[in-house]
């Protein structure tokens, strides 16, 4: 383990941040820190920065700990959610400033910043001030000011926070390939789920201060060992019971069941390659549609419960009161420490893909 | 900035008609009288008046102290500004409720304790005088009624910068490894020297100008070069000739002055405001 | 946001603050408890008399007089004028809101000046007022009285209310006054039950500033006053005392800066006041 974290415990006046936090993200990895605001994962990213003293745990950084290292000599480059660059430094000098602190030769100085402007696809503008930058290149410029001493750790906390949508997932791309290509172990934090599951190579999901789950996004998403991780991970329905629906009978009753979009499939009634399936299916009312941009997301009613599903814009028009064979795959059954995956008993061994 | 073309907010033309009309009834017509007045002169006696060696001499007085008191305010009243905002201590409400007791204390007051204080028979003039500082009727004392009547403008220019200071960017500054004074020195005082300019030059036109509190404690010798420009001005008023023209040709040049300050100061603001637009 | 635990002050930041406080003592409640106790270092008897002269007390009247009326001049000023510089853009906006300030920034003594150039001997208004006078056969003076005292204080408080008024309207924007002009309500209802409410206190704020410094205003109204008992303000009056020369008349001056004093003191804790609640008010209204 490149960075690991042991037993952090971190209370403010009125709430614990952390409690007994203990992780670790391999050398060259990137590691995300998810959770709702308000869950503790700015206030870790902080203490493993320097600039929060935990109450009690260790940090460590490539083997040795760091707990009486200040901030400025633990190698760590940090990225703030609003970048913090320096209002009255151009590009240049924002970049400079810590190579600067270090005492470097101007050439040296010149030679590193020239390197990174090239990397960060800002040449020419080395000359403008922050207030003349798109939310985008400030944060390029924040990025390479981080990185410019070359430290071993990278910290970023909601990196994508203050940047509009359609920017944010070019810029998503790019600072994952920024990192791969510099080679920089990174820990991130955000709040959307999305991201952290399209970068990370690894996620820790915090809420109220504790760990809920560690995992790779493929891991966390498929197996979720926690209700909150469950519905955290995905923009998932909830309902209290499956009565009604065939292939579920097995299901143990009074407990909150999870449904995400993809275990639901909503095909039109005349479909033909799905005839020989329709008696496996429910009867679903289309209640309604919006836009999601790429994609339609369908609510259904079936048996009194809403469902909801993604359709795809290539597929036949559908019309609000619709009515329609609904497939439902599987479900996440909850219970108190651990989740359960309960396949619908009916479909086993069917494919309707 | 919007335009605002279409005025749906009613009120345009009878709110510009009182500002125009009380602005120039009240402010400028006198203004320009003085102006128009000192024409009364020909220019060589204008030259002539305005160069005479105790009117050199009173302008060299008071800007020179007024540089020295607003210097000295912006170093102390930094560091009020900033244990202010950033630390805790007993007794800070208190100090940050009484900052503009200059501003309301009438200057005659202040000016006769000032000049008593700081006289031989006032105890801090004695601790003066003990290290061989003449405190009262010496440019000494001039500057410290100067600095007196300037703190408010230095603290009340910074503090609200240094409130909004986003803390992120001192901890940019000390993730890169800077120390506190290399931060204070490259990020925490370029944020603040507009606000420090601002103040200077706020507490600078008012110190050039001041009258009350300086007066008393100045002792107005030409010779011992403590005479102010406000006290010659007065002074010609005051005179049995009553010279007003002459009066008047001084009082242009200090207003000169004044306007070269003020057009300065808006040019600060300017700069600052297209960096943290 | 998370709310920091204060650490343990380093010895820089309490040499910072020592220095600080030091300064301030020194330079601000020193010489303000330096007036009470010149003022009462010969007793109560002197004091006493010294605040009861006649003397005094006509002072305190001009004061009083010079600072109500400019007071209420500047505040209409600054009401018109804010309304006109936050709720329209024009051409020369930025001259104005310069013009106006300039009182900020000029030598009192020019604004004495000033009025004894137009209202004074061979001034240039003087000959408005001469006619005037002998059309209406009245005997009016417009410097060297009390009316002069009165322009001075005008003219050297004049931007105060304004300055204090303008941020406040600047934050409040103009939506809620659009929203009422479209609905049809006229100006002055605008203002009164629409802008008024949000700016009640930064506007007082503004006043208690001004009227401190129409109450400490001494060289302009040096300049155009005329004589002790008549036209006096406080501030003349210190003066006079002072200048004076005797022992006795020296404590009676710092008698009478008492006054002015603790006038000093009400003005600033009512100005704390003010700004607490117009703070609060902010914060009520999410700003």
């Amino acid at each position: 383990m490149f960075v690991e974290a042991r037993h952090l415990n971190k209370r403010f006046d009125d709430y614990e941040a952390a409690k007994d936090i203990s992780f670790g993200v391999e050398q060259g990895k990137m590691a995300a820190l998810l959770g709702p605001s308000g869950g503790g994962k700015t206030t870790i990213l902080r203490m493993i920065a320097g600039l929060e003293q935990q109450d009690s745990g260790d940090i460590l950084i490539d083997g040795k700990n760091v707990n009486e290292v200040p901030a400025g000599e633990r190698g760590i480059g940090f990225v703030f959610q609003n970048y913090a660059l320096f209002r009255y430094m151009n590009v240049y000098d924002n970049i400079a400033f810590g190579l600067k602190v270090q005492k470097k030769s101007k050439a040296e100085i010149r030679a590193r910043v020239t390197e990174l402007i090239q990397l960060i696809g800002l040449n020419g503008l080395e000359k403008r001030y922050p207030n003349q930058l798109s939310g985008g290149q400030r944060q390029r410029v924040a990025f390479a000011r981080a990185i410019a001493p070359g430290p071993g750790l990278l910290l970023l906390d909601e990196p994508f926070a203050a940047i509009d949508a359609k920017v944010r997932k070019e810029l998503r791309v790019w600072l994952r390939d920024m990192i791969v290509q510099v080679g920089i172990t990174s820990i991130f934090v955000t709040h959307d789920q999305e991201e952290a599951l399209e970068v990370a190579d690894d996620i820790i999901i915090l809420n109220e201060g504790r760990i809920e789950q560690m995992g790779t996004p493929t891991e966390i998403y498929l197996h979720p060992k926690t209700p909150f991780v469950a519905q955290f991970a995905g923009n998932s329905s909830v309902v209290e019971n499956l009565s009604g629906f065939r292939g579920f009978e097995g299901l143990p009753t009074g407990r909150k069941i999870l449904i995400r979009p993809e275990f639901v499939e909503a095909f039109k009634k005349g479909n033909p390659q799905m005839q020989a399936f329709a008696d496996r299916a429910e009867d679903g009312v289309v209640t309604g549609i919006s836009f999601r941009g790429n994609s339609l997301e369908v609510r259904l009613e079936v048996h009194g419960i809403t469902l909801v599903t993604n359709r795809s814009l290539e597929r036949r028009e559908i019309h609000l009161g619709e009515h329609m064979n609904v497939f439902l795959y599987r479900v996440y059954c909850m219970e108190e420490g651990c989740t359960q995956v309960v396949e619908n008993e009916r479909l086993k061994g069917v494919s309707v893909e | 900035m919007r335009k605002k073309r279409n005025r749906v907010i009613p009120g345009f033309g009878l709110t510009m008609g009182i500002t125009v009309t009380m602005l120039s009834l009240l402010i400028l017509l006198p203004l320009a009288s003085v102006l128009i007045r000192s024409f009364e002169l020909t220019p060589a006696e204008f030259w002539e008046t305005i160069t005479r060696s105790n009117v050199i001499g009173a302008f060299q007085t008071s800007i020179l102290c007024a540089l020295i008191a607003a210097a000295i305010n912006c170093v102390f009243g930094l560091i009020l500004a900033w244990i202010l905002v950033r630390y805790d201590f007993p007794g800070k409400r208190l100090i940050d409720g009484m900052i503009e007791l200059p501003f309301a204390l009438p200057t005659a007051v202040a000016g006769i304790t000032l000049a008593k204080m700081y006289s031989d028979q006032g105890v801090l003039g004695q601790a003066l005088e003990r290290i061989g500082i003449q405190g009262s009727y010496t440019r000494v004392g001039l500057v410290i009624a100067l600095v007196f009547v300037g703190i408010p403008f230095v603290v009340r220019s910074i503090q609200p910068v240094l409130r909004k200071l986003p803390p992120s960017c001192e901890e940019a500054a000390l993730m890169l490894g800077a120390s506190k004074g290399f931060t204070f020195r490259h990020v925490i005082l370029p944020e603040l020297t507009p606000a420090l300019l601002t103040g200077f030059g706020l507490a600078l036109a008012r110190g050039i100008g001041e009258y009350g509190s300086v007066i008393y404690i100045s002792g107005n010798s030409a010779k011992n070069g403590t005479q102010v420009v406000s006290y010659v001005i007065m002074q010609k008023l005051n005179s049995g000739s009553a010279d007003y023209v002459g009066a008047a040709a001084i009082a242009l040049v200090l207003l000169a002055i004044s306007f070269l300050l003020m057009f300065l100061l808006n040019l600060v603001q300017w700069f600052a405001a297209r960096r943290t637009r | 946001m998370k709310q920091k635990k204060k650490a343990r002050p380093s010895a820089g930041q309490i040499a910072l603050i020592v220095i600080g406080v030091l300064f301030f003592d020194v330079m601000l409640v020193w010489p303000l408890a330096e007036v009470l106790y010149r003022a009462l270092k010969d007793g109560w008897a002197l004091y006493w008399s010294a605040v009861t002269a006649k003397t005094t007390l006509s002072a305190l009247g001009v004061t009083l007089l010079a600072a109500i009326i400019a007071l209420l001049v500047d505040t209409f000023f600054a009401l018109a004028a804010s309304w006109l510089l936050t709720k329209f853009d024009f051409r020369g906006k930025s001259l104005l809101t310069t013009l106006i300030d300039i009182p900020f920034s000029i030598s009192p003594v020019i604004a004495g000046l000033a009025f004894i150039m137009m209202f004074g001997r061979s001034g240039l208004a003087t000959p408005v007022v001469n006619w005037f006078n002998d059309t209406f056969g009245t005997d009016i003076a417009l410097v060297f009285s009390i009316h002069g005292v009165v322009l001075a204080t005008i003219f050297v408080t004049f931007p105060y209310v304004l300055r204090e008024l303008l941020p406040a309207m600047n934050l409040q924007g103009n939506a809620e006054e659009e929203a009422a002009a479209i609905l049809g309500a006229g100006g002055f209802t605008i203002f009164r039950r629409v802008t008024l409410p949000h700016i009640k206190w930064p506007l007082i704020y503004g006043m208690v500033l001004c009227a401190a410094r129409a109450f400490g205003e001494f060289g302009a109204v040096y300049a155009v006053s005329k004589a002790r008992g008549e036209t006096f303000t406080l501030p003349l009056e210190v003066d006079a005392l002072y200048m004076s020369g005797g022992a006795d008349a020296i404590t009676q001056a710092f008698a009478v800066s008492s006054i002015l004093v603790l006038l000093a003191l009400v003005m600033l804790i009512l100005k704390n006041i003010a700004e607490w609640r117009a703070r609060k008010s902010e914060e009520q209204e999410g700003l």
